[in-house]
């Protein structure tokens, strides 16, 4: 095709994109329970529940993502826990998002005016239908934009299992380039896939931004 | 004219005497850090009555109507509500708010809910009623306001004062035995105050026990059993409505020029 990159290069490249897409999917799926999780504790009436999903966040925002997976696929090795890459590089990412997650939604979910709180107790609603039912589907709209935010984040970031020999996207590419040595060629088709799968979202994230700004005040 | 033939109507005129208060409020105080807002409050509401709380901002009588409802708590005293017991730190709070209902002066609707939504959330997760018979059970509440035809509606499609009705509407199809009102019509133009002290007027009318914190005097005095003027954080003058004309402490003399 161009020099000795071929079609079957090209077509190698494209279907290592199918790992990426289930490697940010796996992560986002398993990253929002876990967040739903740290965000129910954040917003706790229990005061150790609150401090230790705030010492979670903390620790977790404060180490790179690339030592966590090196935590979960070298560190856990040593102790028998031999984990496919898929599965380390699944684990790891689930605990950095999480972290992520939780605290973006308890943000959305701390925005919600203090009389809607006020006016379901009033009503009996319990504080779990109050969030159910009141709170979380207004936060929700909030949190969209963010959420999506991050997921394309996300998505950048699973090139760091390449790392651990997990053949995603950028794994692929390095694969390539150590056969045929044509880095810049290799790298701008790696990162054009990346760009034509995080820019629709972007531009998903900005309309959405925009009409919630419109109608919110 | 028989007082003794109606109870209920010699409720109206002589509230404490015959029928047992549903509301007593006994020597309440409650302070926010220093500030001592309310120093003593005392009032009791028989069943049907209907009692407008007036005074300055400051006065103490928002949050002594909050704390019936257990918005707030108290620092001494005691309030028994429909023979609950609101002071107790154990009280079942479900309860007590599904005896009380209360409206406030920025309405809270719920936003991403439509107006039978609204009125029916609470039927259906807090009373557990199926869908029909809280669909019910909500279009009277909301007949009852004169807004059973905006029951497809958001909130944010409706004036104020039908939001208003709405909130009014939603609070009263939890059949409540008492209803408060917190200066509900203080955020709305002239022209819809009307309309929600219309509907206010029809629900006492109706036997409903309420308690009203307003700034309007007129309404006031034309429409509750008995008025209490509050003032820095005490009950300062009680009587009925024609209390207002002819004041007898300085204070509600001047509260009610201040007024015109």
């Amino acid at each position: 095709m161009i020099g000795s990159f071929s079609w079957t290069h090209l077509w190698y490249l494209v279907d290592s994109i199918w790992w990426t897409v289930v490697l940010s999917l796996l992560a986002f799926v398993l990253g929002s329970i876990g967040g739903f999780g740290v965000m129910l504790a954040r917003i706790s009436t229990r005061t150790w529940l609150r401090n230790m999903a705030l010492l979670y966040i903390e620790c977790i925002q404060g180490i790179p993502l690339l030592i966590l997976l090196f935590i979960v696929y070298f560190g856990l090795s040593v102790y028998g826990f031999a984990l496919p890459a898929l599965v380390a590089a699944g684990i790891a990412m689930m605990v950095y998002t999480s972290a992520y997650l939780g605290d973006i939604w308890r943000g959305c979910v701390e925005a919600m005016p203090k009389p809607q709180w006020e006016a379901s107790e009033c009503l009996s609603l319990t504080r779990w239908q109050t969030l159910r039912l009141v709170i979380i589907p207004q936060a929700t709209r909030l949190s969209l934009p963010p959420t999506i935010g991050f997921l394309v984040q996300l998505i950048k970031m699973t090139s760091l299992a390449s790392v651990i020999g997990f053949v995603e996207l950028t794994r692929a590419g390095q694969i390539i380039n150590n056969s045929i040595f044509q880095p810049f060629l290799v790298f701008t088709v790696v990162g054009t896939f990346y760009f034509l799968l995080c820019y629709p979202l972007s531009r998903w994230s900005a309309s959405m931004e925009r009409k919630l700004n419109v109608s919110n005040r | 004219m028989s007082a003794i033939a109606n109870p209920a109507s010699a409720a109206v005129s002589a509230p404490a005497a015959i029928v047992a208060p549903i509301i007593k409020v006994d020597q309440i105080t409650k302070s926010f850090g220093a500030n001592q807002v309310l120093k003593g409050v005392s009032f009791e509401v028989a069943r049907g009555e209907m009692i407008a709380i007036i005074g300055a901002s400051g006065s103490g009588k928002s949050t002594a109507l909050r704390c019936i409802d257990r918005l707030e708590t108290i620092d001494s005293g005691a309030i028994e509500v429909a023979g609950i017991r609101v002071d107790d730190p154990a009280v079942d709070l479900h309860l007590l708010r599904r005896e009380v209902g209360i409206v406030f002066q920025s309405y809270n609707l719920f936003p991403h809910l439509n107006v039978l939504e609204n009125v029916m959330l609470a039927l259906r997760h807090v009373k557990n009623q199926s869908k029909s018979e809280a669909q019910k059970v909500a279009l009277a509440a909301l007949a009852q306001v004169g807004l059973d035809e905006k029951a497809g509606a958001y909130p944010e499609q409706l004036s104020g004062g039908q939001q208003q009705r709405v909130a009014i509407a939603r609070s009263l199809a939890m059949a409540p035995k008492v209803m408060l009102f917190d200066e509900v019509t203080s955020a709305l133009d002239p022209q819809l105050t009307g309309e929600v002290l219309r509907v206010m007027e029809d629900l006492a009318a109706g036997g409903m026990t309420m308690i009203l914190v307003t700034h309007e005097m007129n309404f006031a005095k034309r429409v509750a059993d008995r008025i209490i003027y509050m003032h820095q954080g005490r009950v300062w003058e009680v009587g009925p409505g024609d209390m207002l004309d002819n004041p007898q402490t300085p204070e509600l003399k001047a509260f009610l020029a201040a007024d015109l």
